[in-house]
Order: C-alpha cells, then structure tokens, then sequence
C-alpha cells in the first residue's frame, strides 16, 4: 500500500507564483524518504497541501488510499507532523501542548496524558514539560514539535527540515530516535537540508525544483550515478615535493593533506599499490563532499540548464 | 466513533480557551469590575442623583443592565478576537488545521470560550452592581437568553475580527473605533424616548441597542423596543454571523494560503 500519493499536484499562490506544476510522488508504507530541494523549491508547499494548511489549486492527495479531500478526517488523522517553523503557543509548557493536541485527535485525557509521557521522556523532554515553551531552547523546541506529531501515534509522520539548527550530538540522538520509529512501521517523510542526514536516514528520495519532480528514486541507485568522488588523505609524513601518481587528478592542500579525484572506474586498489610504492603512510581518508550533497548540485544545475 | 473524536476535540478546545482566560484573570476578569464599578460611582452616585428617575427607576438602577451587557459584550468579543489572533500570530492555529477536527467544532470552541468568559465577567460586573444598587430580574428566562445570545453574537464578530486582523492594531480598530460608540450610543445610559424622532431612529439601526433593551426588559421589566423584535434582530444577528465565520474558515480565508 502507497503511504502517499500525489498526482498531478499544481499550486498557484495569489499573484501569480507557480509553487508547483503538477508533481506526482509516491511513498511506499515503512518507507524513510527524503524530499530535497533548494529554497523556494515547492517542499514546504508540498508538505502544507498534504497536511491541509495550504489549499491546492489542482491535483490529488491520498494518504494510505485515503483521499486527503472526500476521506479528510480519517485521512489526517493517520498524518503527524513537525513543521519547519516553531508553531507552539508560547505561554503553555510541553506538557499542556502535547495533551492539547492528543484532545484535537480525540484522544482522551487519561491516554492523552500517558502518550505525552512516553514521547516526553523518550525525546528528553520529561524535566522540562512544566517549563514555559517560550524558555526551551531551540533543540529541545524542535524535540517538542516531533513529540507533538507523534503524540496520535500517525502512520505516516512528515517532519519539515526537523534538525535544522540542531548541535550535532543532538542530530545525532535524533536520527537514532527517528530509525527506531521508522522500524516500528511508520512511514516517515523528511525534508532537510543536510544532505548527509538524508544520505544516513533515507531508503528513496526525491529531489524537487522550481516546482517539478527532477528526480525520485532509491538513495542508493542515486548514489550509483555518482561518477567522481573527491577524497581527502591525511598524510603520515609531510611531502616536500608532491608525489606522482599516475592516471588521477590531485593536487596537495598541504604538507600533509592530498586532494584527490577518483572516479567509479579507477577504485582505490590502484591507488593506494601506488602511494605504497612511493613509501607514503596514509592516516585517514575521508570524502571532501557528502556524496548526495555532490549529486544534488549536479541534479539541480542539469535542470537549470534544460530549462 | 467521530462523534466522541468532535466532542473530545471541542472539550479540549474549551479546556484550553478557558485556562487561557483564567490564567490571565488580571487582564480578563479584573479591568472590567474596576472600570464598571467606576462607572456606578460616578454615573450612579455622583451624577444619578442629580438626573432623578428614568422610566420609573433610579437612574442608577436604569443604567445597572446596560453596564452589565456592555461587560459581557466587550468580554466576549475581546476574548475570541485576541485568542484567534494570537494562535495565528504564534501559528498554533496550525496545530487545529492539521487535526481531523471540522471547522464547526473549531468554531463552536472558541465562541464557547467567548461566551464563558462573556459570562464570568457579566457575573463579576452584576456582584459590583450590587454593591450599589438593588437588582431585581423580572424574567429570569429572557435574562439568561439574551446573555447568552449576545455573547455568542459578539464571540462571533471578534472570530471575524480575527481572521481578518494582519497585526495587533487591527484588532484594536474595530473596538475602539466601532464597538465602544455603538455601545454608548445604544440605550446604556439612558431611553431612547428622550431623543428627538429622527435620532431614535437612527439608533434603531444599532443591533446592540436591542440587547441592551432585551436584557433591561429581563431584568426591570422596561424596554424602548419590543422584546420579541428584539428577539428576532439578535437571532438574525446571530445566524449570518456564525454561517460568515463558517464560510471565512472553510475557504480558508485569512488562515490557509
């Protein structure tokens, strides 16, 4: 069963700004799927229309084969989601928030404040739901707004960009948080702009811009069209003179630090016979880019140049 | 199962409009007891002697369901507008808009928390009252009817207020600019009888003129205006308001882009 399907999606906003021209997508159940695009792309449009904030101007939403227009209540009632922006009454504190909103999905006080509870304290936030919202900091202001989407228990969660601004071990905590509800079977659709997070998190992606679909396919096979990748090699001992290798592109950032380009068909078997034979120890290697990240740029100015 | 998913939805929207209310009692509750208490010192003791008896009653006694009523409408109307607004501004409104909850229950709970802040206020107001005059309710029922009545009318034009207003000044205008002249110039202080033919008609124009007089008929038994047209004026108020506010939200306006 399809966790969502859009068909020919278009929205216009008032004065004329195309936001999407018609889009179809589709995300299997159990999926973790990535939504990427640019700014302005048509993601947080998108997102509104498939939650009811944004009204769309043609096309067709059906969220487990519930179509989101003549299915509305049941519809939304399988849909969680944690907006790009804080959208919390600032005056309550997490706890009134998350059993307000378990009310407004007709969950009784009793379980309503059960739920809160579990999702309070598995996002760490149990010791400060008396806490006025207003006083979190942003962290734990964007753990809020997940608990919050998760507190009806939806079949199919969309989360807008959730770790933005987040530090890194927080990011880090979060992602193992969403795996783990993603493995329990819900269906989980992400925005971000970190590229590397949706590399990590993510079995499909699809990649929109200026409001079209440019691409919708598996990480993986989207990875595999990654021609070259650039490495960065630490050096054991500083190179006075730059080594030669042959049949790669390189050059040295430092001393110790070599750049590298080594495309699909040349491996690193050759690679490194070749830094042995010249007596070079390597300490680390490491990718210059996120490999998404490099395919993602590459996507976007293909499609800007067929325009 | 639907309607325990509504009822729960709209309990926990009333829940929540009315905490709001409450936790901010010296902002909601307590200026109008201190102003209409300022108000029977000065028009009912200080100024009401001098004036005498109208249509019968001690001018202090005249005025006393007209204060009354002008509490619960500035209450009621202030509550939703400032409630609605401010979950726009802050965009909790959002957290309604995603919920499978029609956009009747949402309606039905803010104007429900209108009405009961409408309601608490006009019950503080009437306790002042009473520490200046005697108060008598001559048709309990009608009392009661056009409380309630006015308060879902004015909770409904301060939702239409809300989903209009772009910023905080917007819904200050409407008060100030249009809500306090019609409430002076609607039968609160005095009769229209005491006003030249041409003026009482004019004032015949202004809906709240109507509950003004309805609810003095409940409680003193006089009225400028016949009760059931009274009646009819605020049902017929209170039909096109609540079918605009359900229009404005199913389209969406001012809330959905």
């Amino acid at each position: 069963m399809k966790a969502l399907k859009i068909s020919n999606l278009k929205k216009t906003y008032r004065g004329g700004l195309q936001a999407l021209k018609g889009i179809d997508l589709e995300v299997d159940e159990g999926d973790f799927f990535a939504l990427l695009g640019p700014n302005g792309a048509g993601k947080s449009t998108t997102i509104g229309i498939i939650t009811s904030l944004v009204n769309k101007t043609e096309g067709t939403i059906s969220v487990f084969d519930l179509d989101i227009d003549s299915h509305s209540v049941e519809a939304k009632s399988l849909i969680g989601v944690a907006p790009q922006e804080v959208n919390f009454s600032q005056f309550e504190n997490p706890l009134e928030i998350l059993l307000n909103q378990a009310g407004y999905y007709g969950i009784n006080r009793k379980l309503a404040y059960h739920r809160a509870e579990k999702y309070l304290c598995e996002l760490g936030l149990w010791e400060k739901r008396n806490d006025p919202s207003r006083t979190l900091s942003g962290g734990f202001k964007r753990r809020l707004m997940i608990a919050r989407a998760l507190v009806h228990e939806p079949k199919l969660l969309i989360l807008d960009e959730p770790t933005a601004g987040v530090d890194v071990e927080l990011r880090r905590s979060m992602w193992d948080f969403l795996i783990d509800i993603n493995k329990q079977g819900t269906t989980i659709v992400l925005t971000t702009h970190y590229l590397e997070e949706a590399e990590n998190l993510c079995k499909n992606v699809a990649i929109i811009d200026k409001g079209n679909i440019i691409e919708n396919t598996s990480v993986k096979s989207l990875l595999s069209k990654l021609d070259i990748e650039t490495f960065i090699l630490d050096l054991k001992e500083p190179q006075t003179t730059p080594p030669i290798i042959s049949n790669y592109v390189y050059h040295m950032l430092d001393q110790s630090t070599l750049q590298i380009d080594i495309s699909k068909q040349q491996g690193l078997n050759n690679l490194f016979k070749q830094l042995s034979a010249l007596n070079i120890e390597i300490l680390s290697m490491r990718n210059k880019y996120n490999r998404l990240e490099e395919l993602f740029i590459s996507l976007l100015e293909d499609n800007s140049t067929n325009k | 199962m639907n309607t325990n998913l509504y009822l729960t939805a709209f309990k926990t929207i009333v829940i929540k409009e009315v905490s709001r209310f409450a936790r901010i009692w010296i902002q909601t509750i307590l200026p109008p007891a201190v102003s209409m208490t300022l108000y029977f010192v000065i028009f009912g003791n200080l100024i009401g002697p001098r004036i005498g008896t109208m249509e019968g009653f001690d001018y202090i006694q005249y005025i006393a369901p007209g204060i009354i009523m002008m509490s619960i409408i500035n209450s009621a109307y202030a509550n939703v507008v400032s409630s609605f607004f401010g979950a726009k501004f802050q965009r909790h409104i959002e957290e309604m808009l995603v919920a499978p909850i029609p956009n009747l229950v949402i309606l039905s709970g803010y104007i429900t928390g209108g009405v009961a802040r409408g309601m608490m206020v006009g019950f503080v107001v009437t306790l002042v009252a009473l520490f200046f005059t005697e108060l008598h309710i001559e048709h309990p029922v009608i009392v009661v009817s056009v409380v309630l009545l006015t308060s879902i009318l004015f909770s409904l034009a301060g939702f239409i207020n809300g989903i209009f207003a772009k910023n905080f000044d917007d819904i200050a205008i409407i008060p100030s600019f249009v809500l306090t002249p019609l409430i002076y110039l609607g039968g609160v202080f005095y009769s229209i009888n005491l006003l030249p033919e041409i003026w009482q008609l004019i004032s015949k124009f202004n809906p709240i003129l109507y509950m003004v007089n309805a609810f003095r008929y409940g409680m003193l038994g006089v009225s400028d205006i016949n009760i059931q047209t009274a009646f009819v004026i605020i049902i017929i108020f209170n039909v096109v308001l609540f079918s605009l506010c359900l229009y404005l939200l199913n389209k969406g306006i001012g809330i959905k882009s």
